[in-house]
């Protein structure tokens, strides 16, 4: 079934047709009006890896700071912008974008189909993350960036205690990347229920997409908690309201319970992805198909419940009812029992698969190693007198610092070198590649080990600076000469995707002999993805394809056409055009970047922003000739529309 | 010229009830961690070199119930663990809310939060005068559950004694509660724990446990108002201290200094550190500090002062009769 | 070729425009954590009123007030205020044994020059003279944050409220 395989007589025709109807816009005003999901996708991803980039530069910074007790290398008024810039980079500019950026590229080819179910949608999500972004980054090089904290508690981050224009930035930079965090799950969730290639039922989902579609829908309820939240802040910022003001009636612990009821779920949100990054790289490179598919879907559906029911282990210090807090211990304990049979299962898969080792792999054994240590300290932080000492401290740092590089980054590298031939159609080098491995997991656990020690020996975090005397020099030394080797190995995995890029052999379409349905194609993919809708009889597409197993025919090739099959079953329901190039995207965006930032100033330019974005709003939904076409041949009954009927399935 | 810290910080060197309760179930947690850990990571690795040294796949039905009986127990431990887990955690929960109500000798101390710096009170339930005010740090009677009651006066703080408990925050409108006690006498740091701007880091206190006697010594010591100035330089200094900006802001008990924005100077002498545990409490640094605050500790509300260097000999000569 | 020149034309224009917008910004967001404002600044005579007799106007001696649209200097100045107790004569802004603060009647002027000689030099009839026993620095930090109350200072630098009970809605005009 590969679409290597499939040749038939008008094959170089289609290929051609195919190219041309999906072809990129050229160009530099083509470059804004782009809507195919692979570009996006690399964009999100490059675009996310500059803001790690810049975190961690700001890391480095902070680690610089705390070399050695009572430094001035940074005031607390620079350290104060850099934690929380680094904060808000690293969860909201990175960690969850760069999920997405997977998403986006990888859901419709594990699919088998052409493109996202709204590919300008998808283009808008993307300009206005980048706005948020460089938004953020402006106000921060002119030394006006958020200082309170990437959580930015009321009253410090209220109207008396944070003068200037600093926390609304911050304000203003969620409502931005969460808008987008949002249009991506409404993407994604629609493509992966409704433009599954026949035969790929729900059960036979690859565990990626499941982990996108269960991250998709956490995303569409914590993140409104945060941008009401943010928005709230913002409001009592600018225009004074009294959401906060205890003397006015508001409540300042009512904003920590908004927060933290995002603030949780984005946790499952960043992580979830990486345990379906580590199905993919696990079933490759075992060769067998992961043992116990339902157990891993349904447990990740649970994890998804619990998320929401675990917020309040992050202010048991807050002095709530003591019952209300036990129920939350309960909860925070009950969600290492879904997380802990996925590892089971995985363990079941290596152990009766054929296993390969690559960099690939190796990171997924970082991720073992890293990941349960976070996961283990995460249970004594939900013992609540634990926390009580614990709560704010370095030993925190820590911990998340093992949950969400141990369960996102170490996967997200694995998956950066699992994909990476796909992407480029070259190899990189396995030398240079099980090197960056070593020097982030021997880098990152002389970073943070040390702090746990710290935070028990009565560090808090969040300080400039610290005493000498306390007895924390000498680990907070072990620890920024850690970073030293993190960075050395992003620099080493760098250097080796942009030599291989070039030099690198060859890949192939399947190097890693993988079993998603990405696979079968070449490598890089051509625009259009499959020239047919591919089928496929079996969980692991490529792996249970029959010689001749069948694809479909019948659909336009001189049009951006998309098969839509039913959600339970994906039978072939009927064919839908996409959109094609559109600028309008684009423009939507700078106008709410225009009225959402301007309004920071000046509240008119929200109504401002308004106008104009119900202009770029018509433009948006202004039909196309061949739309319009369309929907005159619909209305007067003539046959000759393809969008009647289901198309056939005929053997190659 | 910074602050050694004499006293400790440690969550793992308990000198009271509370905090040992909680080190017990910390240490209890730690190896029942340690265990799932090392079994999980064996099981992993022994997977791994089985997987390793496989050369066909065993993907069968007989084979997948075997992993499946492994998954399956794997997961019942992991609940069961965590049975007993929660069950220890609500228990020493319990057990430290419990503390206050067994014992009657007991007392109340008002702690508030101030950007960066905790104010202390010991009010009188009998004369509402007497209450004693004092700044960043706690005396406190050994084997007396002491009731803190938490304000602030501006955004929210966390109070952290970690030898003596876990923190508790200080949020504006709500008095928060919470009962330590000590075991034994000596002097424990503490510090604010929840981000508060500019000198979070900066925003420290003492514990002081002694015995009960030596206890109600400093207690009627503090109740006294200051000494008044004997040598003409003393004099002097506090003619400097009431015109200079310092009256505005602090208060000297017996004198027409009775200022509330800053920490009340009246025995400030005999604390161990200045500037909220940032500085040892020497002549020199309060020379520096008088100077210019703000050049130690950037944000601080405490203005740099212009003195002479007579005018400011004469106010340190007052400021150390401050005992 | 065109569509590429005029994008980058485009693509020009905006970052001026940022620029410009970001320029104006800078002051409002300096923070000077170390104030060092000197003693020496409080200069007379001052004018207090517009008025002057004859065809020729004299100059008036005028302080230049270093915080002038800075939030920072805004907010301290609005914890000073209660914290020395201004509020206890003016109450928040709305006066009542002292005159009120958030009308446009001054009597004594309204630039920041006057405001600072009145809280420095006081004024008859119970302003107190607050010259020398606060900093200078403190002073023009109440002086600005005064003016905020008045709504002379720019919108963007002034908080629209404090975490107290409030006098006003924010959106009453000041």
């Amino acid at each position: 079934m590969t679409e290597l395989l499939v040749e038939t007589p008008d094959f170089a025709r289609e290929r051609a047709l195919m190219a041309e109807t999906w072809a990129s816009p050229r160009g530099f005003i083509g470059w804004f009006t782009e809507t195919g999901h692979k570009e996006l996708g690399i964009r999100y991803i490059v675009t996310a890896f500059v803001f790690f980039l810049a975190g961690g530069i700001e890391a480095a910074l902070m680690r610089i700071q705390l070399m050695k007790p009572e430094n001035h290398f940074l005031g607390p008024d620079a350290y104060n912008q850099i934690f929380t810039v680094h904060g808000a980079t690293m969860m909201f500019l990175f960690a969850v974008p760069v999920m997405e950026g997977f998403g986006v590229y990888l859901v419709p080819l594990m699919l088998g189909t052409h493109n996202v179910a709204f590919p300008k949608l998808n283009a808008f999500g993307y300009y206005i993350y980048l706005f948020g972004g460089v938004f953020l980054y402006t106000m921060f090089f002119l030394h006006a960036g958020p200082d309170a904290g990437w959580f930015s508690y009321v009253p410090l981050s209220g109207p008396q205690y944070s003068p200037g224009k600093r926390v609304d930035t911050w304000a203003q930079m969620i409502t931005f990347t969460e808008l987008s965090g949002l249009v991506v799950a409404v993407e994604l969730l629609v493509t992966s229920f409704k433009q599954r290639c026949p035969g790929m039922s729900l059960n036979r989902i690859p565990l990626f997409v499941w982990s996108m579609i269960v991250v998709s829908f956490m995303i569409m309820f914590a993140m409104p908690a945060v941008m009401l939240d943010s928005t709230y802040l913002a409001l009592d910022r600018l225009i004074g309201t009294q959401f906060f003001n205890r003397s006015e009636g508001g409540d300042p612990i009512f904003y920590q319970h908004l927060f933290w009821f995002f603030g949780h779920p984005e946790v499952y949100i960043i992580f979830i992805p990486g345990l379906g990054f580590t199905s993919s790289i696990l079933t490759a490179f075992t060769g067998r198909r992961i043992f116990g598919y339902t157990a891993m879907v349904s447990t990740l559906v649970v994890t998804a419940f619990l998320g929401f029911s675990v917020w309040v282990h992050h202010m048991f210090a807050t002095g709530l009812p003591q019952l209300g807090e036990s129920f939350f211990t309960a909860a925070s304990l009950m969600i290492v029992i879904p997380t802990g049979v996925q590892i089971f299962c995985w363990i079941a898969t290596i152990w009766s698969g054929r296993l390969r080792i690559a960099t690939p792999v190796m990171y997924v054994i970082g991720f073992f190693i890293v990941f349960i240590v976070g996961g283990l300290t995460g249970v004594m932080l939900a013992a609540i007198p634990i926390n009580w000492q614990v709560h704010d401290t370095y030993f925190v740092v820590a911990h998340l610092h093992y949950v969400l590089i141990g369960g996102a980054l170490f996967p997200l590298f694995g998956a950066f070198h699992f994909w990476y031939p796909k992407w480029t159609g070259r190899m990189f080098s396995e030398a240079m590649g099980q090197t960056s491995f070593w020097l982030l997991l021997i880098g990152f656990n002389m970073t943070f080990f040390p702090m746990h020690i710290l935070g028990l020996h009565g560090m808090p975090r969040r300080v400039y600076t610290y005493q000498p005397g306390m007895g924390w020099t000498a680990l907070n030394q072990v620890a920024s000469f850690g970073a030293v080797f993190m960075a050395l190995s992003v620099l080493t995995m760098m250097i080796n995707f942009f030599v291989s890029k070039k030099k690198g052999r060859l890949a192939g379409a399947n190097p890693w002999k993988a079993d998603t349905l990405e696979w079968s194609l070449p490598s890089p993919p051509p625009v259009y993805n499959y020239v047919h809708v591919p089928t496929v009889s079996g969980l692991n597409a490529v792996w249970d394809a029959a010689p001749d197993q069948p694809y479909v025919t019948g659909m336009r090739f001189d049009r951006r056409e998309v098969l839509v099959t039913k959600t339970l079953d994906a039978e072939p329901d009927h064919t839908e055009m996409l959109p094609g190039h559109s600028i309008w995207p684009f423009v939507l965006a700078c106008t709410s970047f225009l009225g959402l930032w301007g309004a920071i100033f000046f509240a008119w330019w929200f109504s401002i922003g308004a106008v104009l974005s119900g202009i770029a709003l018509i433009g948006w939904f202004w039909p196309t000739n061949e739309e319009l076409h369309d929907h005159i041949v619909r209305e007067s009954g003539e046959p000759g529309g393809t969008n009647v009927g289901a198309p056939e399935k005929h053997p190659a | 010229m910074f602050a050694i810290a004499l006293p400790i910080q440690s969550a793992l060197d308990a000198a009271g009830p509370q905090a040992a309760r909680i080190h017990h179930l910390f240490l209890f947690f730690f190896w029942i961690c340690v265990a799932v850990y090392v079994i999980t990571i064996l099981f992993f690795l022994v997977a791994i070199v089985r997987g390793r040294r496989r050369s066909i796949v065993e993907d069968n039905p007989a084979n997948d119930r075997r992993l499946g009986i492994f998954v399956g127990t794997c997961s019942a431990v992991t609940v069961l663990a965590l049975f007993v887990l929660l069950f220890s955690s609500v228990a020493t929960g319990n057990a430290i809310g419990s503390l206050g109500k067994e014992k009657p000798a007991q007392f109340e101390i008002e702690v508030t939060g101030h950007q960066w710096w905790w104010e202390v009170k010991y009010p009188d339930a009998v004369t509402a005068s007497n209450q004693i005010t004092d700044a960043n740090q706690i005396h406190i009677p050994i084997h007396t559950p002491i009731l803190l009651r938490l304000d602030t006066r501006d955004v929210i703080h966390s109070l952290w004694i970690p030898n003596l408990h876990g923190k508790r925050d200080l949020i504006p409108g709500r008095v928060n509660k919470f009962w330590i006690e000590a075991d034994k006498p000596g002097v424990y740091r503490g510090q604010c724990a929840e981000f508060c701007g500019y000198q979070h880091a900066h925003m420290a206190l003492v514990v002081v446990a002694e015995t009960p006697e030596e206890f109600a010594r400093w207690k009627s010591h503090m109740s006294e108002g200051a000494p008044t100035p004997m040598t003409p330089e003393q004099t002097r200094g506090q003619q400097v201290f009431l015109g200079a900006p310092c009256a505005n802001c602090h208060n000297v008990l017996g004198t027409d200094a009775y200022g509330t924005l800053g920490p009340d100077l009246t025995h400030f002498r005999s604390r161990p550190t200045l500037a909220a545990g940032q500085l040892l409490n020497t002549r020199g640094n309060l020379a520096g500090w008088i100077a210019n605050a703000p050049a130690i500790k950037p944000g601080t509300l405490m203005p740099p002062n212009q003195l002479s260097g007579q005018e400011m000999n004469d106010l340190l000569a007052y400021l150390e009769t401050l005992k | 070729m065109r569509t590429r020149l005029r994008g980058r034309a485009v693509l020009w224009l905006v970052i001026a425009m940022l620029a410009a917008v970001l320029v104006a910004a800078c002051h409002r967001e300096e923070r000077a954590l170390t104030p060092d404002a000197p003693y020496s600044q409080r200069a007379r005579p001052v004018r207090v009123s517009d008025l002057q007799p004859g065809p020729k106007q004299l100059a008036a001696t005028a302080l230049e007030n270093p915080y002038e649209g800075n939030a920072y200097a805004i907010s301290q100045g609005q914890q000073l205020f209660d914290q020395y107790n201004c509020s206890g004569c003016h109450f928040h802004g709305g006066g009542g044994i002292g005159p009120a603060l958030m009308d446009d009647e001054w009597i004594y002027g309204s630039s920041p020059t006057n405001i600072f000689m009145t809280i420095s030099e006081g004024r008859p009839n119970g302003m107190p003279s607050y010259g020398g026993h606060i900093p200078d620095a403190q002073i023009w930090q109440l002086t600005t944050y005064v003016r905020s109350l008045g709504g002379f200072e720019p919108k963007g630098a002034t908080a629209p409220r404090s975490d107290a009970m409030q006098a006003r809605k924010s959106e009453e005009p000041k």
